[in-house]
């Protein structure tokens, strides 16, 4: 089980996040029932990396920058395999 | 589209640039922005690194409320049209700018054959056209384009999907056609016929229309010490993911002196619509439609003047809320925020409030200005709207706050047409020929499923829908 952490954050929520919090109910079959997926407050992710790095998310608290469902997914396959 | 995506991320990012260099007073940092976007050694989305500068460079522009096609001068720097926004008295009109560069110049929408086709017996896409454009040739179906008029009836018939029909994003989002082609295939808007709705911004992959932001405007005028009020829409109570009162304190940290809730204007016009309603049909009158959505009202104005005589009197909730902020404070800059794109023409035309911020522009100053929404304290806001004022935002809330307003048994019957299309206008045109339509109060609303679904949003559309249904 991995727990992917997506920030909730005003910056990650703005940049990107809004579409990741889909993620909970939208996971493919191969990874059902393997991740848990929660939304957190702000990380402070965003203030070292700047804006740019946002939407971050964390994948058992390790974080991924410019998050996008295809590279979440893959970091999630990754992790699994 | 999906709801974020690369070219609305670029936007964004141009967006909370500007705004990070205005608020830190360094206008001259703005000419960096197209080169540390993209610098060199890094990978670039269209052909080369330079071609990326250069339409960024059009995007800064037009996030500082500047229209490409009113370019005077390509050497002038970013800086120079910075300083120009402080001596600026009107908004851009139309808003609507048009980035030729970055234009990938799509073919208009047609119908195509593909390798797919294993010119089968059966030939359904020769039986079915009814233009006669479908014949086999060399072994596989080809279409006549003189012939052909798109219908896609060859692309439905077909067993093997071999038959597409290529969309022309930005026309085929139009409700109105307005949008067209110049002669080399360019994106053309005619905008007496566009109605400011936004669809084709959004939907364009290359982001190649763009808007004319006046978030610059804002940001000098909370900056010089002005008293800037923000009006809030009731749509940004479900697009912003936080509490309501703590995204009013991430407001009032912003800078704005006082937050009057768009919601509050929304019960006075649900108030005076509905006495306006039954003045109207006592009267004789029909039906009488809403007049809140700028993208419908625009629609009567331009393409439909015969229903005119049926549209609500009654000012929108944005202007009623701006008028309370008025009465109260004269000399402010009033700034109305929400997902439309056709509050700006609204606002311009009325001439109050001042300036409208889009919820995507209110989340890049934010992100600017380094505020995360749950850090911050509570505010209220100094006219509050009640819960029948907040659903205005979503399909059907219109009608229904309107309708509360009558007692039992005497309420009128709403009609709702929730998001305009083609077919919808159509209907809207017979409404007005017969005089009568299917129930008195006809609510239009330009987005389908209501503001929450505006075009200039970051938040999917259903989210927002399920936030306002949970606090109203």
């Amino acid at each position: 089980m991995v727990h992917l952490q997506i920030c909730q954050g005003t910056t990650c929520y703005v940049m990107g996040a809004a579409q990741l919090a889909s993620l909970a109910t939208t996971l493919p079959d191969d990874l059902r029932g393997r991740v848990r997926v929660t939304g957190c407050r702000c990380l402070g992710l965003c203030r070292d990396g700047a804006f740019g790095g946002a939407p971050y998310v964390t994948l058992d608290g390790e974080p991924l920058a410019c998050a996008t469902t295809e590279s979440v997914l893959a970091a999630l396959r990754a992790r699994l395999a | 589209m999906t709801l974020n995506n690369e070219s609305d991320r670029v936007k964004r990012e141009v967006l909370v640039r500007v705004a990070r260099d205005l608020l830190a007073g360094a206008p001259e940092a703005l000419d960096r922005i197209p080169l540390d976007m993209r610098p060199k050694g890094k990978p670039f989305s269209r052909c080369c690194v330079y071609k990326d500068r250069a339409a960024l460079r059009y995007r800064v522009m037009a996030a500082l409320g500047f229209r490409v096609e009113d370019e005077s001068d390509e050497l002038k720097p970013l800086a120079a049209y910075a300083a120009e926004v402080p001596s600026r008295t009107r908004n851009p009109e139309p808003f609507i700018s048009i980035l030729a560069e970055g234009c990938s110049a799509c073919l208009e929408s047609q119908t195509t054959v593909t390798n797919l086709c294993r010119s089968c017996l059966a030939r359904p896409c020769v039986g079915n056209c009814p233009k006669q454009a479908v014949h086999i040739k060399n072994g596989r179906a080809e279409i006549d384009r003189d012939k052909c008029v798109n219908c896609g009836l060859c692309a439905k018939a077909c067993s093997f999907h071999a038959i597409v029909q290529v969309p022309l994003a930005c026309a085929d989002a139009c409700p109105v056609d307005a949008v067209g082609k110049s002669e080399d295939g360019r994106v053309v808007i005619d905008h007496e016929r566009c109605i400011r709705c936004g669809r084709c911004q959004k939907a364009c992959p290359f982001g190649a229309i763009m808007a004319c932001s006046q978030l610059a405007d804002v940001i000098l005028k909370l900056k010089a010490g002005r008293t800037v009020i923000a009006l809030p829409a009731p749509a940004l109570a479900g697009i912003f993911p936080n509490d309501r009162s703590q995204l009013y304190g991430a407001l009032r940290a912003l800078g704005f002196a006082a937050v009057y809730d768009v919601a509050s204007g929304a019960d006075e016009t649900a108030r005076r619509e509905a006495a306006e309603l039954a003045e109207r049909l006592a009267a004789g009158d029909g039906f009488v439609t809403t007049s809140c959505c700028p993208a419908w009202t625009e629609t009567v104005k331009r393409l439909l003047p015969e229903l005119a005589r049926f549209v609500s009197h009654t000012p929108s909730p944005m202007r009623l809320a701006a008028a309370l902020a008025r009465a109260d404070h004269p000399e402010a800059v009033l700034v109305f925020i929400g997902p439309c794109a056709a509050k700006r023409t609204e606002a311009t035309l009325a001439g109050d409030p001042d300036h409208v911020l889009t919820a995507e522009e209110l989340g890049a100053l934010l992100v600017a200005a380094g505020i995360d929404v749950d850090g911050c304290a509570p505010a209220e806001a100094v006219r509050a709207g009640s819960r029948a004022g907040l659903r205005f935002a979503v399909s059907g809330g219109v009608a229904a706050a309107v309708a509360g307003r009558f007692g039992p048994g005497v309420a009128p019957k709403p009609y709702v047409i929730n998001g305009l299309s083609p077919k919808m206008i159509r209907l809207l045109a017979t409404f007005a020929k017969t005089g009568k339509a299917p129930g008195q109060l006809v609510e239009v609303m330009c987005c389908e499923g209501g503001c929450t679904a505006g075009p200039c949003s970051f938040e999917d559309p259903a989210r927002a829908v399920a936030r306002l249904n949970a606090l109203a």
